[in-house]
């Protein structure tokens, strides 16, 4: 499944082929508990369904400061 | 997969668990989980006023958002405290964000600066002074402000965003530099002696993860744009971060474990520290361990 992924920290833009977020995350190299996921501006879990052509955005959990 | 008390979709799998809730469900443990600390570790009574020290980042706003929620109908005060550090490009100078929010439910907001109250932003610091990491001068100087400010406006406790990944850092960070007295501060209520110098300082957030209050920021629509200090990578903190969330990967519970075996140690350490004379900064008057503080200090390595 084609996945739109947008990682809010270093403010990229990527396209990742996965089956679910496990490969997702580490495809993109990414901590899933360094982020919180949302799709179409809901909150949801790395457990939740992937659909081909979703589009996700990782927000960051780290403080900026 | 179905949120742990009802049929609806899931957004947040609970740290070190299987246990997964929904919106509704999460704010409701959430909430209790911030009144349980509160409660457990004394950290108010009826007629307090508390201090909230904000950045606009998602932990200060959501703990006001929270403490706002559970206040409101009580005789507790809140007020919101803000500093602008003068960082180019970080914070926003106009506290928009925040602004709008204490405007929205009615708290009384007050703004400082370092260039106000010590004549240089960060960045001038940080031209001035290029061998020292910028971030020592930051927590110093925002401190300071904040303790200061804070009893000139009759705060008796100080509440501070703090979370459980922060306070894991912290204890790390100070094992790691072999830095006991800065341990003895810390906790879910902070300092060692009752001091009218210092107004004591309290974290609702001790037992939430960094991940937790984001989604509770989310959810409850105060997450703002995500912006990183310029300056945050060149820290101790950063590096003590990355190991530890490298760590917490590999061994779930690891942060957790760490805070939670901080604590039984906590009162012991507290001991070892309560003897030791508070004295009077001989430059500025306020409390420190030492002659001078270490704000005086840094202030005069500058000057």
């Amino acid at each position: 499944m084609k996945i739109k992924v947008f990682i809010e920290r270093t403010n990229k833009k990527v396209m990742v082929n996965a089956k679910n977020f496990n490969e997702l995350f580490k495809k993109i190299k990414v901590d899933p508990n360094t982020v919180i996921i949302t799709r179409k501006n809901e909150l949801i879990t790395e457990k939740a369904k992937l659909n081909n052509n979703d589009e996700i955005k990782l927000l960051s959990v780290i403080s900026g400061g | 997969m179905n949120c742990r008390n009802c049929k609806n979709n899931p957004v947040i799998t609970l740290p070190n668990s299987n246990v997964y809730l929904c919106k509704k469900h999460f704010n409701i443990y959430f909430e209790k989980k911030v009144r349980k600390t509160i409660r457990i570790y004394n950290m108010l009574d009826k007629n307090d006023i508390i201090g909230v020290a904000i950045s606009g980042g998602k932990d200060s706003m959501s703990l006001l958002y929270i403490l706002n929620k559970i206040f409101k109908p009580t005789k507790v005060k809140l007020i919101a405290l803000s500093i602008d550090e003068g960082i180019k490009g970080y914070r926003d100078p106009n506290f928009k964000f925040v602004k709008l929010f204490c405007k929205k439910n009615k708290i009384k907001l007050h703004t400082f600066s370092f260039k106000k109250e010590f004549g240089k932003t960060l960045d001038e610091i940080k031209k001035k002074d290029s061998e020292t990491i910028p971030c020592t001068f930051c927590g110093v100087f925002r401190r300071k402000i904040l303790n200061n400010k804070a009893l000139e406006l009759g705060v008796n406790k100080l509440a501070t965003g703090h979370n459980l990944d922060d306070e894991a850092q912290t204890i790390l960070m100070n094992q790691f530099r072999k830095n006991t007295r800065a341990s003895a501060v810390l906790g879910p209520v902070t300092g060692i002696v009752n001091d009218p110098r210092f107004v004591r300082r309290i974290k609702p957030f001790y037992f939430l993860t960094e991940k937790e209050i984001t989604a509770f920021a989310f959810l409850n629509n105060i997450l703002d744009k995500y912006v990183e200090c310029p300056n945050a990578k060149l820290g101790y903190r950063n590096s003590v971060l990355e190991l530890l969330n490298e760590f917490e990967k590999r061994y779930p519970g690891t942060k957790y474990n760490i805070v939670s075996s901080f604590l039984s140690t906590l009162p012991l350490i507290k001991e070892g520290f309560k003897e030791k004379t508070i004295n009077s900064c001989k430059k500025c008057g306020a409390a420190t361990s030492k002659d001078i503080c270490q704000a005086c200090v840094l202030l005069d390595e500058l000057n």
